[in-house]
């Protein structure tokens, strides 16, 4: 591949190389993290000390024991106050920080994050974490899309709606979603009222703006076609200004769902913990980092489904657009090669059927 | 190019007049002038107020247009003819004159002034046969009547095979059928047309203007057609009003004299010709003192 055509400006890359790349997206992280778990000279600034040596000599590093982790300098000098004594020397193998799993530790946390009961009675299982942020997350966008959806396509529309909300909106936008914690929980209780509503704040006032502003972007002249063609303003909106936006405000949904994300941790950690927060800190005071870092991992692949779940349902809810990820394009030409032909030619038929000499019938 | 060998007593020769009528085309406009008036447009002046003064886009424009007429506005570009024909749609307001329809005051837009706009403007989330039907359905038309209506518009502009693909799927040239089908379907009382082939390709310019001149014989439609191109508007229109720029008004309204059914084949007759000439001579006033070598051909 000569590498012009690799850096050619705004070309799509061809398939191959494309592929490769989001491959390399993925595997280059994980290679520089095996490198520094697996290959000893490289970082490693500690020691798992496997054989103490002789434990009767006494001296100012005696405290070393048979599965301590220590710093690489405590075990060189414990070593040789063992050398001066004459006495049999500690042996250990080089190791990273606890908080730096290697690969295959995470791994296979990844099973057992989930079979581990939490060490605490009263503490959760991680799937039920994982399912109360869902919860939380599903419930706070719900209710933000629900009201800032509606109220974002009016202030897009009609200026007297912009007028009449957006500067406000813009105002309370700026208020980061967080203060708004403590006084959450004074108004609607400590369960988990307060971090759906720390949500709700997050994504809602971000939303009406958003969706507002997709809604001016319908190109000005559909609407004024729709009026020459006798629409009137409430059918503008409902024939013309939904369906014109819904693929540009599903696109928006998806953005902003991950934006919801972002609130989480937040709104888990006001009044009581909960949800994967909860989960993580638990885990975290235990020192069990494989676990954080598997719950970490799962939290970013359920986003990334989610949205490319969301992206391939996009491509079959707008037809009109040629959109969506690569991986939903890929599935669904996979799909549409199967599906598509035989619907066609039974449209064809059933149309053959009802009206079976158009032409005739039409002449004037 | 070859008229600028020609002396002006020699062009003449060549050329007719085009105000020298045949017979036939005399009791043709004569017909036309008997027919009742659709649409009169009166003392129409539009004014744009900013913040470096006021633009007059139009000045004291009257015409009228009467029942199945074909009539063309010509002019060069900032002329105000897209803003002539937002007003005629309602889709602007003039700042002093009026548009009557059937004699009754323009105000808003609506579906008895249907528009074909240059950018298609077809609704992309609508397949062809319910973009067609939109007009109807806001009408409230039961399912059937609008279907049977569609079927019919879709056959007179040739689309029934594409009615399930969406607009993407279409050529410029069919995109614009679809437009005009859908204009169509609500049976407005004058067809509203700004530019409508300026961005097809040549040879697709060519048949959607035959098409649009056998769509409009064959149906009970009077149109008003905005255009740049001279060629265009002689083949397809009765009248010509070619307006002037800064501010825009009618410079004349020219009767085309070349005999209908038209054909591309006419484009090189005389009557074609003069007719080209004087519009040219309209929308370029000849202008002496620059042009020295055009002053001594006149002399």
């Amino acid at each position: 591949m000569a590498r012009s055509n690799l850096f050619a400006v705004r070309k799509e890359l061809p398939t191959q190389v494309r592929l490769m790349l989001v491959a390399f997206a993925f595997v280059l992280p994980l290679v520089a993290w095996s490198i520094v778990s697996y290959v000893p000279f490289v970082w490693h600034p500690l020691v798992l000390v496997e054989n103490a040596g002789d434990t009767s000599v006494a001296g100012s590093y005696s405290y070393v024991e048979v599965g301590q982790l220590i710093e690489k300098e405590a075990f060189d000098a414990r070593n040789l106050e063992l050398a001066k004594a004459g006495a049999k020397l500690a042996r250990g193998t080089p190791a990273n920080p606890i908080y730096l799993p290697a690969p295959h530790e995470v791994a296979r946390a990844f099973y057992t994050a989930f079979t581990t009961a939490p060490e605490r009675t009263g503490d959760k299982w991680l799937h039920e974490s994982l399912w109360h942020s869902c919860r939380i997350i599903f419930a706070g966008f719900f209710y933000a899309a629900i009201l800032g959806v509606p109220l974002g396509i009016l202030c897009g529309t009609f200026g007297f709606f912009s007028k009449l909300f957006e500067p406000f909106v813009d105002f309370v936008r700026y208020m980061p979603a967080p203060v708004f914690g403590a006084l959450a929980v004074a108004v609607v209780g400590l369960e988990d009222e307060p971090k759906i509503a720390i949500i709700f704040i997050g994504t809602f006032f971000q939303m009406v703006l958003v969706v507002a502003n997709t809604t001016r972007q319908l190109d000005l002249a559909l609407l004024e076609a729709g009026q020459t063609l006798g629409a009137k303003n409430r059918q503008l909106l409902r024939y013309i200004v939904i369906p014109g936006i819904l693929p540009r405000l599903y696109q928006d949904m998806r953005i902003l769902i991950g934006w919801a994300w972002t609130y989480l941790v937040v709104a888990e950690l006001i009044g009581e913990k909960s949800g994967i927060s909860a989960f993580l800190y638990q885990q975290q005071r235990y020192r069990h980092f494989d676990n954080v870092y598997a719950s970490i991992i799962m939290i970013g692949m359920i986003g990334l489904l989610t949205d490319q779940v969301l992206a391939f349902v996009g491509g079959f809810l707008f037809p009109w657009e040629g959109e969506g990820t690569g991986v939903a394009r890929w599935l669904k030409s996979k799909l549409a090669k199967r599906a598509q032909i035989p619907k066609e030619k039974a449209r064809a038929q059933e149309r053959l059927a009802t009206h079976p000499s158009p032409t005739e019938e039409a002449s004037p | 190019m070859s008229q600028a060998t020609l002396t002006p007593a020699e062009d003449r020769l060549l050329l007719p007049d085009y105000r020298e009528q045949a017979p036939a085309i005399a009791e043709y406009f004569g017909e036309i002038r008997r027919r009742p008036v659709v649409m009169s447009v009166e003392q129409l002046t539009r004014r744009f107020e900013s913040s470096r003064g006021t633009i007059t886009a139009l000045s004291d424009i009257s015409y009228d247009v009467r029942k199945r007429e074909f009539i063309s506005v010509i002019g060069p570009s900032g002329c105000g003819k897209s803003t002539l024909i937002r007003i005629l749609a309602g889709l602007d307001h003039p700042t002093e004159g009026s548009v009557l329809l059937d004699g009754k005051p323009v105000h808003a837009p609506g579906a008895d002034r249907g528009m074909v706009f240059q950018g298609y403007t077809l609704f992309p989330w609508l397949t062809v046969r319910k973009n067609v039907a939109f007009g109807l359905r806001m009408k409230g038309l039961k399912a059937r009547a609008v279907d049977e209506q569609v079927d019919r518009w879709l056959d007179i502009v040739g689309l029934t095979r594409f009615e399930r693909h969406y607009p993407h799927q279409l050529s410029g040239g069919m995109k614009q059928r679809v437009a005009i089908a859908r204009a169509l379907a609500n049976e407005p009382r004058i067809l509203l047309m700004d530019e409508p082939f300026g961005a097809l390709d040549a040879q697709t310019r060519a048949s959607m203007q035959a098409h649009l001149l056998r769509i409009w014989q064959s149906v009970d439609v009077t149109i008003l057609f905005i255009t740049h191109d001279l060629d265009e508007a002689i083949y397809l229109s009765d009248r010509i009003v070619v307006l002037s720029a800064n501010p825009g008004h009618i410079r004349e309204i020219i009767e085309v004299n070349v005999p209908r059914p038209r054909a591309p084949s006419q484009f090189l007759t005389g009557h074609f010709l003069a007719t080209k000439k004087r519009l040219e001579e309209l929308i370029h006033p000849p202008r002496p003192t620059t042009d020295k070598s055009h002053e001594d051909l006149e002399n």
